[in-house]
């Protein structure tokens, strides 16, 4: 393979996808240390107070709507994450191992939040939680702060259910020619159903589970589209928020903001691939 | 205690198939398999051996029937409760677990203390012939050495009665060879009831105490090696066990035992049966090729002419293809046991060629 002369066209393309691939991000990184407060242009390293040319990164943790939006975030992200892997991982378990008359049609089913676009599952939930909201409230006569509205539990909620067939495509690729003498084993060793599962088919499905979840996490903390269809009054994530920000003026604090986020993102995909590649 | 260790009363299974329409994989079973015995499932592939074992394992339930094991009903007993343990056909060892915790996770379920588990994973270890292989990974083994691994699995739980499916299946011919007397060796050691699938009939002749032939999901026949070679009760028992001559004719005479029959070309053969015969019933005689001799015998039963019509040397023994009158086939196995090892005819000559009264049985079905 090594010997076979690569056409320069081959390597200069490649080039420029990584350049547009790239690029943003490294000219984000760097304008998060932009001395200009209205960074338009890059005016040279700030160095001011005591963080020096940390100064957007200190200034951002002063600011309690961006602790507040980075907490709902990260509650948002954990709290759907282990749900929907939960979730997704007995969904994965009850394609592979039963047959039912719907079974078909339910892992198609479960499979189109992924392939529908995202503002039309937005809206869909939208309308869907407004819908019942409007009809309970009104069944049982609920009033002011007593009502249901949207909020943290919606955006939970609307994470869980866009992040559980992610979770179970993940998890049933790993399921994908269990051996399931295994099981069988375990039990004919004296183990019972909830022993086996236990000690031999959750240790040998974890790796798919783990990366099932890491997938979930990251979906879920730059979800931008669902969140902002389901959100409410305090439960502001780091996305709606920088989106909020932007409509007046993009401040270096923003871009210092975005690169922790891809800091934080980077991690959890390093991880996961880790985690993929000990199959 | 019962009678026998384990026992299949008019077992039936039927899985639902492709189509909603139900698949009949054994039916109406009956089997006595007594304590202590090394026992064979014979026969060929999708006969309901699989099936039958998995039954007396619990991963499967009857349709009908009942599964005893020691006298004791099964019914829906889950095959963690059973006192029988399963050796699989692919071994099913826990990748993720090292070959020591292996061995020890069946006695970790029956709740062994720490200290008797590491000395008895020992000595299971030692008994397969795998000493000091506690730390190592099943993937880091052989197929034999797996399959041993897998043996020493079950037999650390001590069971009444150990399953085998087919253990040998994936090993080569030599390794096969050598197991098969090792597990025959271990099986006599340890004294534990065994109950054996296979589809290779030396297999099965080489290490059965008693054998049940199965066809298409009943079983034809339970017996020793002895009786089902020698007595084979059905066409598809003495076909399938090592190999026969089937001359067709119609029954002239019954004397007891004995049996006369015509063939086509006006041959006529003397036979046994077990069964009483009306004269002109169908039947098949069966001749196993080693019992005809190419060279006649002044007094033998049966005695006809033929023409060699093949000579096939494989080393140990020649078969000869004799055409007789009537054009019927009948293979005739000679052993090379003379010095100098000539083939005994040549294709086109003519023979007389004889057998004797029992080596000829006559079969109805
Ligand atoms: N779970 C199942 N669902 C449907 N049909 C089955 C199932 N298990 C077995 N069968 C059918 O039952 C019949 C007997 O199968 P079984 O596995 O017992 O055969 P076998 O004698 O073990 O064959 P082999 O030597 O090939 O292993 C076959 O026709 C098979 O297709
Ligand atoms: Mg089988």
């Amino acid at each position: 393979m090594s010997s076979t002369k690569r056409s320069p066209w081959i390597t200069l393309s490649a080039l420029l996808i990584y350049f547009f691939l790239y690029a943003p991000i490294v000219v984000l990184i760097v304008f998060a240390f932009n001395s200009s407060k209205t960074n338009i242009v890059f005016e040279g390293v700030v160095n001011q107070g005591a963080c020096g040319p940390f100064y957007w990164f200190c200034k951002l943790f002063s600011n309690d709507d961006v602790l507040d939006a980075a907490k709902n975030t990260l509650t948002i992200a954990f709290i759907s994450t282990i749900v929907s892997a939960i979730i997704g991982t007995m969904a994965a378990l009850a394609l592979q191992r039963y047959d039912f008359p719907v079974k078909r049609a339910s892992e198609a089913a479960l499979y189109i939040p992924i392939v529908i676009p995202e503002i039309v599952m937005g809206i869909g939930i939208l309308v869907f939680f407004s819908a019942l909201f409007t009809w309970f409230n009104s069944t049982f006569g609920l009033v002011g702060d007593g009502r249901l509205a949207m909020g943290l539990g919606t955006v939970i909620v609307s994470h869980i259910a866009f992040s559980i067939p992610f979770v179970t495509l993940v998890v049933r690729a790993r399921l994908h020619g269990f051996d399931k003498s295994l099981e069988e084993a375990a039990m004919d060793l004296g183990a019972n159903e909830f022993t086996t599962f236990r000690r031999v088919t959750f240790p040998l499905i974890a790796p798919g589970v783990l990366s099932g979840a890491l997938l979930a996490f990251t979906l879920s903390l730059d979800d931008f589209i669902i969140t902002f269809f389901t959100t409410g009054p305090g439960s502001t994530t780091l996305p709606i928020y920088v989106y909020g920000l932007l409509r007046r003026i993009v401040t270096p604090e923003v871009n210092a903001l975005s690169t922790i986020w891809i800091l934080t993102v980077l991690i959890v995909v390093f991880i996961s691939q880790r985690l993929e590649a000990r199959r | 205690m019962a009678e026998y260790a384990v026992e299949l009363r008019d077992i039936s299974k039927r899985f639902p198939g492709p189509s909603g329409e139900l698949v009949t994989a054994v039916r109406n079973v009956t089997m006595q398999i007594r304590d202590g015995e090394f026992f064979s499932m014979l026969g060929p592939s999708g006969c309901g051996k699989t099936t039958s074992l998995r039954m007396i394992a619990g991963f499967e339930l009857p349709t009908e029937g009942e599964v005893y094991i020691h006298g004791k009903p099964m019914g829906k007993t889950p095959p963690f409760q059973r006192p029988v343990n399963t050796v699989f056909q692919n071994y099913a060892l826990f990748p993720h677990m090292t070959i020591g915790e292996n061995v020890a996770f069946g006695l970790q379920m029956d709740g062994v203390p720490k200290s008797e588990i590491m000395a008895r994973v020992k000595q299971a270890l030692e008994m397969v012939r795998l000493p000091g292989y506690e730390k190592r990974r099943a993937r880091q083994l052989s197929g034999g050495q797996q399959q041993r691994v897998a043996l020493a699995r079950s037999l650390v739980k001590r069971p009444e009665v150990l399953l085998l499916d087919e253990p040998l299946g994936a090993l080569d011919l030599k390794l096969r060879k050598d197991m098969q007397l090792e597990l025959k060796k271990l099986q006599r050691e340890v004294g534990i009831t065994f109950i054996y699938v296979t589809h290779d009939q030396e297999e099965a002749l080489t290490m059965s105490d008693r054998i049940a032939v199965m066809s298409g999901g009943v079983t034809l026949q339970v017996g020793n090696a002895n009786e089902i070679y020698e007595r084979p009760n059905c066409k598809f028992v003495a076909d399938f066990i090592g190999e026969t001559n089937f001359l067709q004719g119609k029954v002239t005479e019954q004397n007891g035992k004995a049996v006369t029959l015509a063939l086509a070309g006006g041959l006529t053969v003397h036979a046994e049966a077990e069964q009483s015969l009306a004269n002109g019933t169908e039947a098949s005689v069966a001749v196993r090729p080693e019992k005809v001799n190419l060279t006649g015998h002044a007094g033998a039963a049966n005695q006809f002419t033929g023409r060699i019509v093949s000579v096939v040397y494989i080393g140990t023994d020649t078969y000869y293809g004799v055409r007789l009158p009537g054009d019927q086939l009948l293979r005739a196995r000679e052993q090379n046991d003379r010095p100098d090892s000539r083939p005994m005819a040549a294709e086109g000559d003519e023979v007389t060629i004889s057998f004797s009264t029992q080596a000829a049985r006559v079969l109805t079905e």
